[in-house]
């Protein structure tokens, strides 16, 4: 078949434009080109349910994906004002650590729920009352029809809904349960920068952003969150991620 | 004694070691005019003595002060003289006027003829009655919520589930008569598991603060006389003709034949004051505290019914408040089903408010909680705490500013599902030693910040040891360590970060020291580890590892 090119086709880009549907919501941009262009809206979008769970049932990857949510809401709450709501089951979490990436101990109000249930309760009721400028909340046992509800109370009342997936026992993945949240990501951590003098470097998280709506999954690394919640991509990093993209897509579940 | 009729009651070659006529002459003529004792104490005989085997029944009993030790305080004796039937008689005296010969229940002529100078005033029973209901409101709004007036001189006072807040029941047993002797009242005060029992002990029992134990009433009141169980006046007589004097006379005998002879009121007063048969208290209601309330035509059970009940109350219960300027802190609602049973729940807001959106989405929590029954056909709305609340300045809010939202409102939403404990801010405390430098607040105000050292997301309530440890010492992180049975090699580490044991807390933190090291191993993973003691003084620790958090 010959290829005619025909000026009055549509081109690529045009037919882009009319596959994606337009980007009417509030987005939260990570600020980071790297990872904003490969978001399908440039960004987070803001009224949605972000699901993130932990590489490997190891703690450190658990902290590494508590501090990935807390830097999304510390970000979201110094551009609007708001308290953030951590609602938890677990009282493990220290507060000196989250004021350091930018939830300071005056910008976050802790819930503590006896059972996830109570815990998914709380989070509708918080959506819904609106005060809140993010919702980060920890919960192992959560639903299909749970967290529809809670991307259908999130997008009317255009506020993130941040979910900790915990992993209840090592060969459980909770990415593996459908989920009607707008990304899924799996957090981990990667070694960081060796430094030439003696000490710790600024810490390095593996990314993946296993399942996003209206674009591809990826997965790169970047360096952890400063003291304002920004993250930031490693310098040299640009021969390494373009072998990573598209593959995970179909490790996901 | 001599024999041969001589004998006289009151003779003064019968009394004994009297002082001598010149001593109670000085001593008299020292007193004030008005405790001077009247003539019958100084022995004349040119009046009547009171007859020496009339008991003197109204009131209870008080050790009879001579005259000579009476201390008047400075103010002069008074007794109050009311009607009772067609005859005027002296109703109450003070103390200085029982010394002189007043008793309750004496002829009023008598007693002016007796001491004419004394202070007769007018009883008041009405104004005495006003007073003690000002005393109940008060005791309504400062110590208990259920608190009530006893007819004629006493006050009820529920403390169960609210002693704690005044310090225990010991405590404030003796604060209530520490205030009443700073208003001026001479109180008595007992505790004990029912009214009546401490309606009986405050009146009759021996000293003016008794405190009954738990399940020890019956051993309690069973010395007193059997007045003091409230009974009618032909109760009493009745009793005294079967010979009971005492409550414990009472205890003994079969119900039947007491009933037979007493009445059945005097057996129910002597179960009320033993607990067999409840006595509720019906507390003194308090007119200042925003109460509305709506009747139904017929009863409803459904949820959307009892919304509707609510959102009506609260528009009330709104205009009630702006028109006082108060904000409700708590709210209960009160049902009352058909059976004649109460239904109630109650929320509280962390902020005085009067927003109806609000305090509906709060009681519409509750709605589950009430249990309808046949139906429910009339409600109350009380907000028992109030504060005030003024109109609040939107003046930069229509500006257009942007302001800080105020939390209160989630706070409360999230509180009332969860319980208010469970809500709550991190806040710093002074302490260098991680685990104690942070504190549950209250969740509306603000607390400060931390310094600005590293410290990890997860915190592990108590440490947890670390195996086959290689470390240089003494400042060196190590380089491998095993935790929960996996090896962990270090290829890099911060520290030592020294913290001391606050030797003000306890006497083992005197000496101790802990290091800690922020490590990362191969993987990436960042601990927090530490060891104890400095490596070079032994007291300060045993150098051993410890794994207190991670870092993401």
């Amino acid at each position: 078949m010959s290829a005619v090119l025909n000026p009055s086709a549509p081109t690529i880009a045009h037919l882009r434009t009319i596959a994606t549907p337009a980007t009417d919501f509030r987005i939260m941009p990570f600020g980071v080109d790297a990872i904003d262009g490969r978001l399908g809206a440039g960004g987070l979008r803001a009224g949605a349910l972000h699901e993130a769970t932990a590489q490997s049932a190891t703690m450190v990857d658990d902290a590494a994906t508590t501090l990935f949510l807390a830097s999304i809401a510390a970000r979201e709450a110094a551009a609007t004002g708001g308290p953030v709501l951590w609602a938890s089951c677990r009282a493990d979490l220290y507060a000196p650590a989250l004021e350091q990436i930018g939830l300071s101990a005056a910008a976050v109000i802790h819930a503590q729920p006896r059972d996830d249930a109570a815990l998914l309760a709380v989070i509708e009721d918080a959506v819904r009352d609106g005060t809140p400028s993010a919702i980060v909340a920890e919960a192992s046992k959560v639903s299909m029809v749970a967290t529809r509800r809670l991307q259908l109370v999130a997008a009317e009342a255009d506020m993130p809904v941040l979910l900790l997936r915990r992993r209840r026992g090592l060969g459980e993945n909770p990415l593996a349960e459908p989920s009607a949240a707008w990304t899924r990501w799996r957090i981990g951590t990667a070694p960081s920068e060796r430094l030439e003098v003696a000490g710790v470097g600024r810490a390095r998280w593996a990314v993946e952003c296993a399942r996003q709506r209206g674009g591809e999954g990826f997965s790169l690394i970047v360096e952890g969150s400063d003291e304002t919640g920004r993250l930031a991509v490693p310098a040299g990093l640009g021969h390494r991620t373009a072998e990573t993209v598209g593959t995970v897509r179909f490790a996901a579940a | 004694m001599p024999r041969g009729g001589g004998w006289r009651p009151g003779a003064r070659w019968a009394r004994e070691g009297l002082p001598s006529r010149a001593d109670v002459e000085t001593q008299i003529a020292a007193l004030p005019t008005h405790a001077q004792p009247p003539m019958r104490e100084l022995g004349r005989r040119s009046e009547a003595a009171s007859h020496p085997y009339k008991v003197v029944t109204a009131g209870h009993p008080t050790p009879k002060a001579s005259p000579l030790d009476i201390k008047t305080h400075g103010v002069s004796p008074l007794a109050l003289i009311g009607k009772a039937g067609r005859r005027e008689e002296v109703v109450a005296a003070c103390e200085g006027a029982r010394a002189l010969g007043i008793h309750p229940g004496m002829a009023a002529t008598h007693a002016r003829a007796l001491v004419s100078d004394l202070d007769f005033r007018p009883a008041e029973p009405e104004a005495d009655a006003a007073l003690l209901d000002r005393l109940a409101l008060f005791a309504v709004r400062r110590w208990s919520p259920i608190a009530a007036v006893t007819p004629s001189d006493g006050l009820w006072i529920d403390l169960a589930g609210c002693a704690h807040l005044h310090g225990g029941e010991e405590r404030f047993c003796r604060r209530l008569i520490a205030f009443c002797r700073r208003a001026g009242f001479t109180a008595r005060v007992a505790v004990a598991d029912t009214a009546g029992a401490a309606h009986a002990l405050a009146r009759f029992g021996r000293s003016e603060l008794i405190r009954v134990e738990p399940g020890a009433t019956a051993a309690a009141i069973s010395p007193l006389p059997i007045v003091a169980l409230r009974l009618a006046p032909s109760a009493i007589s009745a009793a005294k003709r079967f010979g009971f004097e005492t409550v414990a006379d009472l205890l003994p005998v079969a119900r039947g034949p007491l009933a037979r002879r007493l009445g059945l009121p005097a057996i129910t007063r002597l179960d009320q004051a033993l607990g067999a048969v409840a006595e509720p208290i019906t507390p003194r209601e308090d007119a200042e505290v925003p109460i509305v309330e709506r009747r139904l035509l017929e009863p409803i059970g459904t949820a959307e019914a009892i919304e509707q009940v609510m959102g009506d109350l609260l528009n009330d219960l709104a205009k009630v408040l702006q028109a006082r300027g108060l904000g409700a802190r708590a709210l209960r609602l009160t049902g009352l089903r058909v059976d004649g049973t109460e239904q109630v729940v109650g929320v509280g807001t962390s902020r005085p408010t009067r927003e109806v959106s609000h305090l509906l989405r709060l009681l519409k929590l509750r709605i589950e909680r009430i249990d309808p029954g046949m139906g429910l056909e009339q409600f109350w709305l009380v907000a028992p705490h109030t504060e005030p609340l003024d109109a609040i300045d939107l003046g930069a809010v229509l500006a257009g500013e942007t302001l800080v939202r105020d939390p209160a409102r989630l706070v409360d939403v999230i509180a009332g599902r969860i319980g208010g404990y469970a809500v709550y801010r991190l806040a710093p405390v002074e302490s260098h030693v991680p685990e104690r430098a942070v504190t549950r607040s209250d969740p509306v105000e603000m607390p400060g910040s931390w310094p600005a050292w590293k410290r990890p997301i997860r915190l592990f309530s108590r440490p947890e040891p670390l195996a086959r440890v290689m470390a240089l010492m003494p400042d060196q992180p190590p380089r491998r360590f095993e935790w929960r049975g996996k090896t962990y090699k270090i290829v890099a580490g911060d520290g030592p970060e020294r913290v001391h044991g606050e030797w003000w807390r306890r006497d083992a933190e005197i000496w101790a020291v802990r290091d800690y090291y922020r490590v990362e191993d191969e993987a990436g993973g960042r601990y927090w580890v530490f060891r104890r003691g400095d490596g070079f003084e032994d007291e300060t620790g045993d150098l051993s590892w410890w794994m207190h958090g991670v870092f993401g």
